[in-house]
């Protein structure tokens, strides 16, 4: 009996011991690890349990969660703005020694992810995360529609070309604002479902697609933390205009705190006839849409410069756990080339470049061909480690502007760069 | 029985301070010492998520920064503009409830029922669910408006203009039946003979209401709003989840500012210097309106 309960005892403590948490949002990609992680529990007999946090509350979660050195995560699959702050505050293990031991090389996977999700400070070889989610902010529009004669004909003779994939900002603006409530079928449609979120980044991370198209540089490429003139230029203030535009001629009513999920629902729901949202959703609205005939995806449009806003993130050990060396080998298998192809399959975004550079890539989805496009020429929000006061004042300067109607875009530029140099005064960059 | 033989050599501030001793202690740990903390937190440059780094004192710098900063007092306007419109509101239409409910009619506990249910739901749902209520294209809200008068399609949510009242309306909704039930208990105190004696004096209705009614229910009334001031002072959670203080910061109260410096920009120190103020400003204001209030009884 005694022999039972202590062979009960061991094996319970052994099966706690092989168990680690990982923690992300919750959202598409999530399921899709879940599932991916089970050969990994298969192959190793380590546990992974999940937590997944709702993505209006997934930073304020997991930040307080790092702040207080807490120990509820192995794992993280963090915002690539968040590296900063990993890197700085020491939240993440620096895993170049475990690279080099275990021969995982930043080389094989792409360049722009390497930069944007593992490294601090950036272009450095410090990497403190290693590349799992490649993603960009990009459209899905009703192809179907664009596909009808009569619309098109309609379109042509009012702008002098047919209707498809917007080749800049202007025939985008011209497409939507076509759209926006007409009756289709019977029923009223408008043009785009956007970013206009005001709460956690939705608003910025929207805006900043037009302004990176633009040709909006954050500072002086010659003096760090230089801002005034270049996140105030004139592009950068016509870009933000025009998203006004977009948002007052083309935004369906009510569409005025919106981000990824009220993006995704407002074109399931046949309301609008583009959506602007991460890569992440389109496994799963092309999955609903079986023979491509319903929707279409293309990268973020160019205006003066082809750019993209950057998402996506990249899987970090947290310094604070008590289990670094199983988390770490689940960093080294879901590095392997074979893994990351079962990853690409199951619906994440693989930046390893066997996958990336294999020929059958570009064909394998409608919109693999656009999320490479995309992850050439992606930008990122700053990533300093105080980038939560940094993107605070823009959320709300721009929301004030494009939603409120309140003053100009170039004074609510000015206002956000006079809040970013107080914070980088207080963080003793400037 | 040894037990009973303790307590009896106890004396009685001894039994006293045994009673009252774990609430002093829970007191001292979770509000007082918290705010000690804040205070001294508030004459530093203390960041709480930057570890390692020693908060210095800087003096009254946090104190200066948050008095002269004109978006506080951006989100302190747009708090007392929801506090006037809520308080007011409430007292008048709980009020009016009151006096209805107070007359004995068929239905009367069923009607009384159903309109406290709005305050028996969390306030987060309730944000939850009148951004539904508010959608301009399938909310009832805006068809309800529509059915009385053709406005045609407009955000509530959305609409620098609408966005504060539609905080308005939504705690008008949820807790006009709290000063309700405070007036309705004030109401049911006013003795009968009081009424009678009216009657007999050929006192009008109207003359009952303003010399036996509202004198009576007004320490209740005053009561009932002192509650939902100190509440809508600190509100956060429904207006959070309705509005997220937006469009821009329309409806941004001072409490999800503070909530936004203290946990989200992890301004410790200065915010903890903006909690002190605001602690101050509800905690002078209370004080005030309770002796205001302890005349009226007086009177």
């Amino acid at each position: 009996m005694i022999l039972l309960f202590v062979s009960l005892f061991t094996f319970s403590a052994n099966s706690n011991a092989k168990s680690i948490t990982l923690g992300w949002a919750a959202w598409d990609p999530a399921n899709a690890l879940q599932e991916l992680t089970k050969e990994f529990t298969a192959e190793t007999g380590i546990d992974v349990n999940f937590e997944f946090v709702p993505w209006p509350n997934f930073a304020d979660r997991m930040l307080n969660e790092l702040n207080n050195k807490g120990k509820t995560f192995d794992l993280l699959i963090g915002d690539s703005q968040w590296i900063g702050a990993g890197a700085v505050y020491g939240h993440y293990v620096k895993l170049n020694d475990f690279f080099d031991k275990e021969g995982i090389s930043m080389n094989d996977f792409s360049p722009a992810t390497v930069y944007a999700y593992s490294t601090w400070p950036k272009g450095s070889e410090n990497y403190y995360a290693l590349p799992a989610m490649g993603d960009a902010l990009a459209w899905a529009y009703r192809k179907d529609w664009f596909d009808r004669p009569e619309l098109n004909s309609e379109f042509k003779k009012k702008h002098g070309y047919d209707l498809g994939v917007p080749a800049n900002w202007n025939q985008l603006h011209d497409m939507c604002s076509f759209f926006q409530g007409r009756e289709i079928d019977g029923q009223k449609r408008y043009g785009a479902a956007i970013n206009t979120e005001r709460g956690s980044e939705g608003i910025t991370m929207g805006v900043t697609a037009a302004m990176y198209a633009w040709g909006m540089e954050y500072e002086n490429p010659n003096k760090p933390y230089d801002m005034e003139g270049f996140f105030n230029s004139p592009q950068a203030v016509e870009a933000v205009e025009f998203y006004r535009k977009l948002y007052e001629d083309c935004a369906p009513p009510g569409h005025s705190d919106a981000y990824m999920v009220a993006n995704l629902d407002a074109y399931k729901s046949g309301q609008v006839a583009f959506q602007m949202n991460w890569y992440a959703f389109w496994p799963g609205v092309s999955k609903e849409d079986s023979d491509g005939r319903v929707s279409g995806f293309f990268a973020n449009p160019k205006q003066n410069v082809a750019a993209a806003t950057l998402g996506g993130q990249g899987i970090s050990v947290v310094k604070y756990s008590d289990k670094q060396d199983l988390a770490l080998e689940y960093i080294k298998w879901f590095a392997r080339p074979d893994v990351q192809q079962k990853w690409w399959d199951l619906g994440g975004y693989s930046c390893h470049n066997d996958v990336l550079n294999s020929p059958s890539f570009p064909t394998s989805t409608v919109y693999a061909q656009g999320f490479l496009d995309s992850m050439g020429i992606v930008k990122d929000f700053w990533q300093e480690p105080t980038f939560v006061e940094l993107m605070l004042p823009m959320q709300e300067a721009i929301h004030d502007y494009v939603v409120n109607g309140k003053g100009t875009a170039k004074g609510a530029l000015d206002k956000i760069i006079e809040e970013w140099v107080e914070v980088f005064e207080a963080d003793g960059k400037l | 029985m040894s037990v009973k033989k303790k307590f009896k050599g106890l004396s009685d501030k001894a039994v006293a301070w045994l009673f009252i001793g774990p609430s002093v202690f829970l007191l001292l740990a979770i509000n007082i010492y918290p705010l000690i903390y804040a205070i001294r937190m508030s004459f530093t440059n203390f960041y709480a998520n930057k570890i390692g780094r020693e908060p210095q004192f800087v003096g009254l710098k946090n104190y200066i920064k948050v008095l002269n900063k004109e978006a506080i007092w951006e989100k302190m306007q747009v708090t007392a503009n929801f506090m006037f419109w809520t308080l007011l509101l409430q007292a008048v239409i709980g009020l009016g409830l009151a006096l209805l409910l107070n007359r004995k009619f068929k239905g009367n506990e069923l009607l009384t029922t159903l309109i406290v249910l709005p305050m028996m739901l969390s306030p987060a749902v309730v944000g939850v669910f009148w951004t539904y209520l508010y959608n301009p294209q399938v909310g009832l809200f805006n068809y309800v408006i529509n059915f009385f008068h053709d406005f045609g399609s407009f955000d509530m949510i959305g609409s620098s203009v609408l966005a504060p009242w539609s905080i308005v309306i939504v705690d008008t909704w949820m807790w006009t039946p709290f000063t309700m039930l405070i007036c309705l208990a004030g109401l049911r105190s006013v003795p009968n003979y009081l009424y009678e004696a009216a009657e007999v004096d050929r006192a009008s209705k109207w003359q009952q209401f303003i010399y036996i009614t509202l004198p009576s229910v007004l320490p209740f009334l005053l009561l009932a709003l002192l509650f939902r001031g100190i509440e809508n002072f600190k509100m956060f959670d429904m207006v959070v989840e309705l509005t997220s203080g937006g469009p821009g910061s329309a409806t941004e109260l001072a409490s999800i500012n503070l909530k936004r410096e203290a946990f989200e920009k992890w301004k410790t120190g200065y915010s903890s210097a903006f909690a002190v103020i605001l602690f101050v400003t509800i905690f002078g204001f209370g004080n005030v309106y309770v002796k205001v209030m302890n005349k009226i009884k007086e009177r």
